[in-house]
C-alpha cells in the first residue's frame, strides 16, 4: 500500500512515456528525434502539445552535434514553442535530471502538464564522438597530458577493485546480465547474449576497461509526461508518483576524491529517500535501474545508493539478487550497457522504465516481484554528479 | 512494439547514401589560468611543485586554488610539496585521445603527493613501470617520483614532468 | 499563484572588456564571496541548492558544469546548469522555493568573453546548419533584419534609436561597475560603420566579462534574518521557433508572452502604471524601444515621443537601464539577466523606498527564440 508522501506541497505524476530506438547512427537530425519521443509520450499519455503548459529539455555536450545553444535549437521539436522552455543540464546526468527539473515545474504549482524530453545525437562527430570528450578536462592539469574519457574511468574502477579486492570477472557479470535484458527491450541497440568470458576476451582500450564493459556510442530521444494531482486523477487510473528527488555535485579536483566510494551518490539518495521517507533502501527499493554506462558503475552506484554495502556489490550481483527475478532487480531493461546509451536519453529511458516496472506494463522485462517503490539514477560531469528519483504507485 | 528512428550503417554514410553537410567549428580559446594557477605554472617552469592552505581547515591543496573547497575561506599560505607521492590508483592506456590505437601503452595513475593532504592527487604519466605491475596491482600504493624535463625545455606546464617513476625502496 | 521568493543577497565583480589577470573560477568566486556576505548566509551551511547558467561553448569546456562548485561554496550540494541567461537560472530557483522543499537558492552566471579568440565563429555555430551557416558569417545580420522591420513598422526615427545608445552609456558614466561610459550625441551614433544597415557599430553593445551571484531564499529565511528584501513578484520565460525566419521582428511573440506570465503571476494590469523602473534588453540599441513596446510599457506615446519626451532618462516617469544597460555595463553572455538583475536591486536599495516596482528583462541571443522576464517588487 503506497503512503501519501505529506512533505509535498503538491505531488507530482508520471502519466506518460516514450522512446525511440537507440543506434549507432540514426538518419533523424536531433530536432526528428526529439520530436518523435515527445509524441510518443504524449500518445501514451492521451494527451496533445495543447495540454501542455511547459517543456523542460536535456542533451549532454553540444559539441556531439556541433550546434552552439543546441536547447535553443530544439524549442520548437522538443515542443516548447510559446511555451515556458528551458534546457537543464549536469552532463551525463542529465536524463535523469530533466525529470528531476519537470517535478520541480509542477511540484511548485506553477505548472499543471509538463513536457519532459531528453535527446542526444552523437553520431555527428568524425572521425569518432570520443575526440568530444577531450574537450571535457581541464586545459591546465589534464588536457596536455593526452587525457581521454576511459583512462578516469578507468582510473575509478581499478581503484575500487583495489580498495575492495573485486575480481573481474565479478564486474563482467554486470555486463552479461544487461546486455541480456535488454534482449527484451525494443529500443535496444546492443543486446545480446555473451559470457564472462566474452568481456575477458574483448580488446582491452584502458586496463581493466575492455570493450564489453562499456555501453556504445548513441543516438535516440526519450520523453515522459508529468501532471499535478487533479490533472492524473483525470487521466489515469494508474499514475505514478514521484516520491523523491535528489542530487549532489562533488568537488571538480577528481584526483582529489575518493574514487572507491562515490561520495555524491550517497548525498544525492540520502535527499531523496529523506522526501520518500525511506529509511532502509535495500529493503524498501524494489526495483532500480542505475546508470551503467560502464559495468563497473553499475555496482559502484548500488554501493553508493546504500542498496549495497561498500564492496558488496558484486556479491549480492553474483548470487542472483539483481537479475529480474531476484530479491533487488538491478536494470530490468538492459541499461545502457544492453539498450545503448545516447545520454541525456539514455537517463531519461531509465525514468521510463521505472515507470513502465511500476505499472506493469514492462512486459517480458516485468520484475518477477510485485513493485510499489523503485529509483532511477544517472550520473555524470568529471565522475562527479548523482542524480536520484524515486516513483512509486 | 514499433519504435520510431531510422538507423544507417557507416558504409551507407561512406557510399555517399546519406545526405549531410559539414562543418568545421572554429572554436579557439586563450583560457586565463589566473591568480592561483599561474603561480604553480611558474614554480614548475623552476622544477617545483607548489600547493595552497587554508589555514582554517588545514588542507593543503594541489593543484591550489584561491579558495577553500571546503570551508569556503579564501587559501592564503603557498606550500611547496615534495615532487615523490603514492600511487593511488593505476591504469595502462592502449588507445589515443582521439580513441585510436597507441603503439606503445601508457601507464597513468593518480598520485598523491607527499605533502598534501591525504587524498589530494594530480593526474600524471607513469615511466618504467612494466604493465604487469599495473594489472597485479603491484604499483599501487607505491612511491614514485617525478622525473623532470631539463630546465631549459620547461615551459610552465604540467608537461614539464615527463612522468613519475618508481623510487627504489630497500 | 502567488510568489513568496525573496532577492536576499547579491554580489557582481566589476565588469570588464577583459580579465586576463584572473581565471573565471577566482570571478566566480569574488561574486559569490560578495552575494553571500550580502545575504549574511554562509554557503556550506545554509545553501540548499546552487544553480549556474553557462553554455559549453562561451566556456570553451565541454560540460563545463564540472567546473563550478568549488568556488560556490557548493560542493557536495545539489548544483545544476541551466543553458543560457541566468534570468533562466532565477525563474528555476523561484519554482525550487516554491515547491516548499528549498529555502536558500543561489544563481551564478559569468562570462570570460575575452577568453574567445573569434567570438563570431561561436556565434555561428549556434546557428541551423543545414541553412543559415552556409549563408551567414555574422549573426548581427539578424540584427540588421530585426531592426529595419522594427523601425519601419513602428515608424521609429534613426535619432530615437541613437539617443538609447547616447542615454545609456551616459548612464553608465554613474556606475562603478561599469566599463563603457562616455559621453556620446546621437550623430556619432548615427555616423559610426554600417555593420548590417540599418544596424550601426556604435548600436551594438561591446562585451565583458564579469561574474554575478543572486541569493534567493523563501519567506521563512527573510523572517528569520529579518531582513527587508526585495521579492520576486513575478517571473516569466517563453520560447518562441528556433526557425528566425518565422519571428515577427517588429513585436516577437515569445517576448510579449514572457510579459504576460510574469505580469499575470504579479497581478499588473497595467504595466506603465504599475512598473516605476525597467532594466531590459539593449544589446542592440533598437531592443530597448522594442522590449517597452512589446511589454507594453509605452503607455500610449509612439516610441519616438517616448525618447524626445524624456520618459525613459534617469528623472523621466519610467527610467529604463539607469545604471547603464548593455550598452554601458558591455554585454556579458549569459550573465546579462542577472547583470540587470544587480542593478535593479541595487536601484531599488538606493531609492529609499520610493522604487516600488521594477522590470527586468533579457533575451538570449540569435538565433535563439527566448525571452525572461522578472518583476521585483517590496
Amino acid at each position: 500500500m503506497a503512503r501519501m508522501n505529506i512533505n509535498f506541497k503538491n505531488r507530482v505524476a508520471v502519466i506518460g512515456a516514450g522512446l525511440t530506438l537507440f543506434r549507432r547512427r540514426m538518419y533523424e537530425t536531433s530536432r526528428e528525434l526529439a520530436w518523435e519521443a515527445a509524441k510518443q509520450a504524449l500518445d501514451s499519455a492521451g494527451l496533445t502539445l495543447n495540454d501542455i503548459d511547459a517543456v523542460v529539455f536535456g542533451s549532454a555536450p553540444d559539441a556531439f552535434d556541433g550546434i552552439h545553444m543546441q536547447g535553443e535549437h530544439m524549442t520548437d521539436a522538443a515542443g516548447g514553442y510559446m511555451k515556458p522552455y528551458t534546457r537543464v543540464y549536469v552532463g551525463g546526468g542529465t536524463g535523469v535530471f530533466t525529470a528531476i527539473a519537470g517535478w520541480w515545474h509542477v511540484a511548485s504549482g506553477l505548472f499543471d502538464r509538463v513536457l519532459v524530453v531528453a535527446e542526444e545525437k552523437m553520431s555527428p562527430v568524425r572521425p569518432h564522438p570520443q575526440f568530444v570528450f577531450h574537450h571535457i578536462f581541464d586545459p591546465v592539469m589534464d588536457k596536455p597530458l593526452g587525457v581521454n574519457l576511459i583512462w578516469i574511468f578507468a582510473l575509478e574502477m581499478a581503484r575500487y577493485m583495489y580498495k575492495y579486492n573485486i575480481k573481474k570477472e565479478d564486474i563482467a557479470l554486470v555486463s552479461v546480465k544487461n546486455k541480456r535484458n535488454a534482449l527484451d527491450h525494443p529500443a535496444a541497440q546492443v543486446a545480446a547474449e555473451i559470457t564472462v568470458d566474452d568481456v575477458l576476451n574483448s580488446e582491452t582500450l584502458v586496463w581493466p576497461v575492455q570493450r564489453l564493459d562499456i555501453s556504445p556510442v548513441s543516438d535516440g530521444a526519450a520523453a515522459i509526461v508529468l501532471c499535478n494531482e487533479e490533472y492524473a486523477k483525470q487521466y489515469t487510473d494508474t499514475p505514478v508518483w514521484i516520491e523523491g528527488v535528489g542530487w549532489s555535485l562533488d568537488t571538480t579536483y577528481w584526483t582529489n576524491r575518493d574514487l572507491a566510494f562515490p561520495k555524491y551518490l550517497y548525498y544525492a539518495g540520502k535527499m531523496a529517500y529523506k522526501m520518500a521517507g525511506i529509511d532502509n533502501p535495500r529493503k524498501e527499493i524494489d526495483v532500480a535501474e542505475v546508470y551503467d554506462p560502464f559495468d563497473y558503475k553499475e555496482l559502484h552506484h548500488m554501493e553508493g545508493l546504500q542498496l549495497a554495502r561498500k564492496g558488496e556489490a558484486p556479491i549480492l550481483t553474483r548470487e542472483g539478487v539483481t537479475q529480474r527475478d531476484g530479491d533487488l532487480p538491478i536494470n530490468p531493461s538492459g541499461g545502457l550497457l544492453g539498450v545503448g546509451n545516447p545520454i541525456a536519453a539514455a537517463g531519461l529511458m531509465k525514468v521510463a522504465e521505472i515507470f513502465w516496472q511500476l505499472r506493469k506494463e514492462a512486459g517480458k522485462r516485468q520484475v518477477a516481484k510485485d513493485p510499489v517503490t523503485g529509483l532511477a539514477q544517472a550520473w555524470g560531469d568529471l565522475m562527479q554528479i548523482g542524480t536520484v528519483v524515486i516513483m512509486r504507485v | 512494439m514499433k519504435l520510431p528512428g531510422t538507423p544507417y550503417k557507416n558504409e551507407d554514410f561512406k557510399a555517399g547514401k546519406i545526405p549531410y553537410v559539414e562543418d568545421k567549428p572554429d572554436a579557439r580559446y586563450q583560457f586565463s589560468v589566473g591568480i592561483a594557477m599561474s603561480r604553480f605554472l611558474e614554480e614548475l617552469r623552476k622544477g617545483k611543485i607548489i600547493g595552497i592552505k587554508c589555514i582554517h581547515c588545514g588542507r593543503v591543496y594541489v593543484p591550489p586554488r584561491t579558495f577553500c573547497s571546503y570551508c569556503f575561506k579564501p587559501t592564503s599560505k603557498w606550500v611547496y610539496v615534495k615532487d615523490t607521492g603514492i600511487v593511488n590508483t593505476a591504469v595502462v592506456s592502449y588507445i589515443a585521445a582521439d580513441r585510436g590505437r597507441m603503439d606503445k601503452p601508457l601507464v597513468v595513475a593518480v598520485i598523491e603527493l607527499d605533502g598534501a593532504s591525504p587524498g589530494m592527487g594530480i593526474l600524471h604519466k607513469l615511466g618504467n613501470v612494466d604493465p604487469e605491475d599495473v594489472t597485479s596491482r603491484k604499483i599501487f600504493g607505491k612511491r614514485v617520483r617525478a622525473v623532470w624535463k631539463p630546465e631549459e625545455e620547461r615551459t610552465g606546464s604540467i608537461t614539464d614532468i615527463l612522468y613519475f617513476e618508481p623510487v627504489e625502496e630497500d | 499563484m502567488s510568489s513568496d521568493v525573496y532577492i536576499i543577497g547579491i554580489g557582481a565583480t566589476k565588469f570588464s572588456p577583459s580579465t586576463p589577470e584572473f581565471s573565471f573560477k577566482e570571478l566566480m568566486y569574488e561574486a559569490a564571496v560578495k552575494a553571500y556576505n550580502d545575504a549574511g548566509i554562509d554557503p556550506r551551511k545554509d545553501l540548499d541548492v546552487m544553480v549556474t547558467a553557462a553554455e559549453d561553448y562561451w566556456e570553451g569546456i565541454s560540460i563545463f558544469d564540472e567546473y563550478v562548485p568549488d568556488q560556490l561554496g557548493a560542493v557536495l550540494k545539489p548544483v545544476f546548469t541551466v543553458s543560457g541567461d541566468g534570468l533562466w537560472g532565477v525563474a528555476h530557483a523561484h519554482m525550487l522555493i516554491n515547491t516548499g522543499q528549498f529555502d536558500v537558492v543561489a544563481v551564478e552566471a559569468h562570462s570570460k568573453a575575452s577568453d574567445i579568440v573569434d567570438i563570431q565563429s561561436i556565434w555561428r555555430m549556434a546557428l541551423d546548419p543545414y541553412i543559415h551557416r552556409p549563408l551567414v558569417d555574422n549573426v548581427h545580420v539578424f540584427a540588421g533584419l530585426e531592426m529595419n522591420i522594427f523601425m519601419e513598422s513602428l515608424d521609429v526615427d534613426r535619432d530615437a534609436v541613437s539617443l538609447v545608445v547616447s542615454k545609456n552609456m551616459g548612464n553608465a558614466l554613474g556606475n562603478p561597475l561599469a566599463p563603457y561610459g562616455a559621453d556620446v550625441d546621437p550623430d556619432m551614433v548615427n555616423e559610426s560603420e554600417v555593420v548590417s544597415y540599418p544596424l550601426r557599430s556604435m548600436d551594438i553593445s561591446k562585451y565583458s566579462d564579469g561574474a554575478v551571484v543572486a541569493v534567493l531564499a523563501s519567506r521563512k529565511v527573510v523572517e528569520d534574518l529579518g531582513v527587508d528584501a526585495p521579492r520576486i513578484l513575478g517571473i516569466g520565460w517563453v520560447s518562441g521557433s528556433s526557425y528566425i525566419e518565422e519571428w515577427d521582428f517588429a513585436a516577437p511573440e515569445f517576448v510579449w508572452r514572457a510579459g504576460q506570465l510574469a505580469y499575470s503571476m504579479a497581478n499588473i494590469n497595467d504595466p506603465y502604471d504599475s512598473i516605476d523602473v525597467a532594466f531590459i534588453d539593449d544589446r542592440y540599441s533598437f531592443r530597448e524601444l522594442q522590449s517597452i513596446y512589446t511589454l507594453g510599457l509605452d503607455n500610449g506615446y509612439s516610441l519616438n515621443e517616448l525618447v524626445y519626451n524624456g520618459v525613459t532618462y534617469p528623472d523621466g516617469d519610467l527610467p529604463v537601464n539607469p545604471f547603464g544597460g548593455y550598452l554601458g555595463c558591455g554585454y556579458p553572455l549569459v550573465a546579462g539577466g542577472l547583470q540587470k538583475l544587480y542593478n535593479a536591486v541595487m536601484y531599488m536599495r538606493s531609492g529609499g523606498g520610493d522604487v516600488e516596482t521594477a522590470l527586468v528583462m533579457t533575451r538570449m541571443e540569435y538565433p535563439s527564440p527566448s525571452a525572461a522576464v522578472a518583476i521585483l517588487g517590496w
